[in-house]
């Protein structure tokens, strides 16, 4: 065991799925440049050496390299591809929605796409281009599985079960999450390092997890959210109030096993998302709870989002548009009403 | 930009003859599925839309030769041709065409998506230069594990004008990728000519300024189209890749189903179809050997026969049930 970030987990992994099969390989913007970054958040840093021919660096073309990605994986290549920003991938979008998740379907079952995509989102302080929630996008996309890791334990055996995944799988990660030292530290960041097993393990792309249990209220979170979620359900502990915390992880698909198995038992769910609240996941998953678990359901299922706004930048209207532990618990105290 | 000149050549030797006749029946085939097709359609029997290819047979057949089965190729929305002279069955595409459980992707690609990756073709990328940076992708893995395999990439003038295209083209420069770029120039991007969203209208032009080699080509003659993308084959596997080819050609036929091509001039078609590939081909072939005309005809005869009968299974063949809707989404 040893204890680590999301940064040092992921690029754990990832050197370790490269040794394993030498199909995987990394394609990216500053990934593998000696003296350089190992990419925007240091998750590839210094692999160039492990690996010289399999750590490729990119131009500064999203829409490229992600069709690159595409194609090598249709040719039985497993690549690791990366944005900088979330953002970014509305540029590479037409590779990934209308190739990658695609081309399975069309070609009636004959293609695999086996494409591990990563990309790191969340309001920063770093404006509007450079901070939207981006799951919403590619979550009602068939062909693609999409997933939000928000400890490094996940990140890691999520990372390792995308990679041996015969699918194109999309990996949402935080930036407040990759760690909070080095030269890529945020202001703000929370702890969300793991202890790490030495041995070998992946996380299956398809479950939720349960980060706390609760009788009262069930609070669905993903990737920051899933933290702030957890601080507010202290909080309430302290007024008496026991919440259930599902870190949602899977947003494509989504486990509706672990979370019918919690709206049952509590019957009151408020779901927290980072993005701004119309048009986000929280409104599908939302509407699949009333369809899937609506009799038990003992309150309308409440959503904590951010404002229908672009992200501000400075950090009074920052910290007013994103959803915090304090609204978190306050939405609780609303349907327990 | 005048049509290139039509000189027959002379008599062949027996190995050449043999593959002039192997191309003029390939480039035959293609007429003749894309002139049943079309009526197909037009009497209604097959549905969705069309993007036909008549008049450009000697790109594709040209190209598809100087290929191995196990070399790739990526197309268009206009890929009937491509996907035949890449060794796809009419059977398997006339059933595909006919929405059948039994056509090459199963019913769910249909004209647009015509393809079978057992054959060297991934399904057609219909997105405007969408298959470019699929195919740089594609030579990057044949590099990655040094199979000497290479990409062939079809797309039309309409696609350089696409980032992609460029985005795509550059990765295959920078890391010297084995993928010919073959960019049909018909002269026109769905109704709008070519010179109105371009300044410089040779294309081949554009290989310089990523570092490679372009060549344009008399897309309308399939043994120059054969020589040059022979060259670039051999160059690629010979870590010398990539290569710009721009191949000069004519649609005869409108950009889909019920476009009349009242754009093109009256005087601008007729000198193409002056210089209809097949007939210069013809040309040559019977140039010195006046009595193999009834050969040629034989071999339309041969194909005509081929075609009639796929069609007569392909109304036959058994479409897929709804229960194959939700099949062949994931891995």
């Amino acid at each position: 065991m040893k204890k680590q970030g999301i940064a040092e987990a992921l690029r754990d992994g990832i050197a370790e799925e490269m040794k394993r099969d030498e199909a995987v390989f990394c394609l990216g913007e500053d990934i593998a440049v000696a003296g350089g970054w190992g990419g925007a958040f240091t998750v590839t840093l210094g692999l160039e050496k492990l690996f010289p021919t399999r750590m490729i660096n990119t131009p500064i073309a999203e829409l490229g390299f992600f069709g690159v990605a595409t194609g090598a994986a249709l040719m039985g290549m497993r690549p690791i591809v990366d944005v900088q920003y979330g953002d970014f991938l509305f540029l590479a979008s037409d590779q990934i929605i209308n190739n990658a998740a695609k081309l399975r379907y069309m070609s009636g079952g004959a293609c695999k796409v086996p494409l591990v995509m990563r990309a790191p989102i969340g309001a920063t302080g770093r404006g509007s281009q450079h901070a939207q929630s981006m799951e919403r996008f590619f979550t009602g996309v068939p062909g693609l599985k999409v997933v939000a890791v928000s400890t490094a334990y996940d990140a890691k055996g999520v990372l390792k079960a995308a990679v041996r995944d015969d699918n194109p799988v999309l990996i949402f990660e935080h930036k407040l999450l990759y760690g909070s030292k080095g030269a890529r530290a945020e202001p703000g960041a929370v702890d969300a390092t793991s202890e790490i097993p030495d041995e070998d393990y992946t996380v299956p792309l398809d479950r939720a997890v349960v980060r706390r249990e609760g009788r009262d209220v069930t609070v669905l979170g993903w990737l920051l959210m899933a933290h702030y979620a957890m601080h507010a359900a202290e909080a309430l502990a302290q007024t008496g109030i026991s919440a259930e915390v599902i870190d949602v992880r899977s947003l494509s698909p989504v486990d509706y096993e672990t979370i019918g198995a919690s709206v049952r038992k509590t019957g009151r769910v408020v779901i927290v998302e980072e993005g701004p609240k119309t048009g986000g996941v929280s409104a599908e998953i939302s509407a699949s709870i009333m369809e899937r678990f609506g009799e038990h359901l003992q309150a309308p299922v409440a959503r904590v989002a951010s404002a229908d706004v672009p992200v501000p930048f400075t950090p009074i209207l920052e910290n007013a548009y994103r959803p915090d532990a304090a609204r978190i618990a306050a939405a609780v105290g609303e349907i327990l009403r | 930009m005048n049509p290139p000149d039509a000189t027959p050549g002379p008599r062949q030797a027996p190995a050449e003859r043999q593959q002039l006749l192997g191309f003029y029946r390939q480039m035959v085939r293609i007429r003749q599925f894309e002139e049943r097709v079309k009526f197909l359609f037009l009497e209604g029997t097959m549905p969705g839309t069309i993007h036909q290819c008549q008049g450009q047979e000697a790109t594709a057949v040209g190209v598809c030769a100087a290929l191995n089965a196990d070399d790739f190729i990526t197309s268009t929305f206009r890929g009937h041709g491509h996907a035949l002279a890449k060794g796809l069955g009419v059977q398997e595409m006339l059933d595909e065409l006919f929405g059948a459980a039994t056509g090459c992707c199963k019913g769910k690609g249909g004209s647009m998506h015509m393809g079978n990756l057992a054959k060297g073709m991934v399904p057609g990328i219909a997105i405007v230069a969408g298959g470019v940076p699929l195919a740089a992708g594609m030579a990057l893995a044949f590099k990655l594990k040094a199979t000497r395999q290479v990409a062939a990439c079809f797309f039309g003038d309409g696609a350089v004008a696409e980032g992609a295209f460029h985005e795509g083209v550059n990765m295959a420069a920078i890391w010297n990728l084995p993928v010919v770029f073959v960019c049909e120039n018909n002269l026109y991007g769905a109704s709008t000519r070519v010179d109105l969203v371009m300044r410089n209208t040779t294309i081949s032009d554009r290989a310089a300024s990523y570092g490679f080699r372009g060549e344009t080509v008399d897309g309308n003659d399939v043994v120059a189209v054969h020589a040059a993308a022979k060259r670039a084959v051999d160059d690629c596997r010979a870590g010398r890749g990539p290569v710009l080819l721009e191949l000069l050609t004519y649609r005869r036929t409108g950009h889909s189903r019920r476009d009349p091509c009242l754009y093109q001039g009256k005087d601008e078609r007729e000198a193409w179809f002056q210089r209809d590939p097949i007939d210069r081909l013809a040309a040559v072939l019977t140039k010195n050997q006046p009595a193999d005309a009834a050969a040629l005809d034989a071999i339309k005869a041969e194909v005509d026969d081929e075609i009639s009968a796929a069609i007569a299974r392909a109304r036959q063949a058994p479409q897929p049930t709804p229960d194959d809707l939700l099949t062949d989404v994931y891995a």
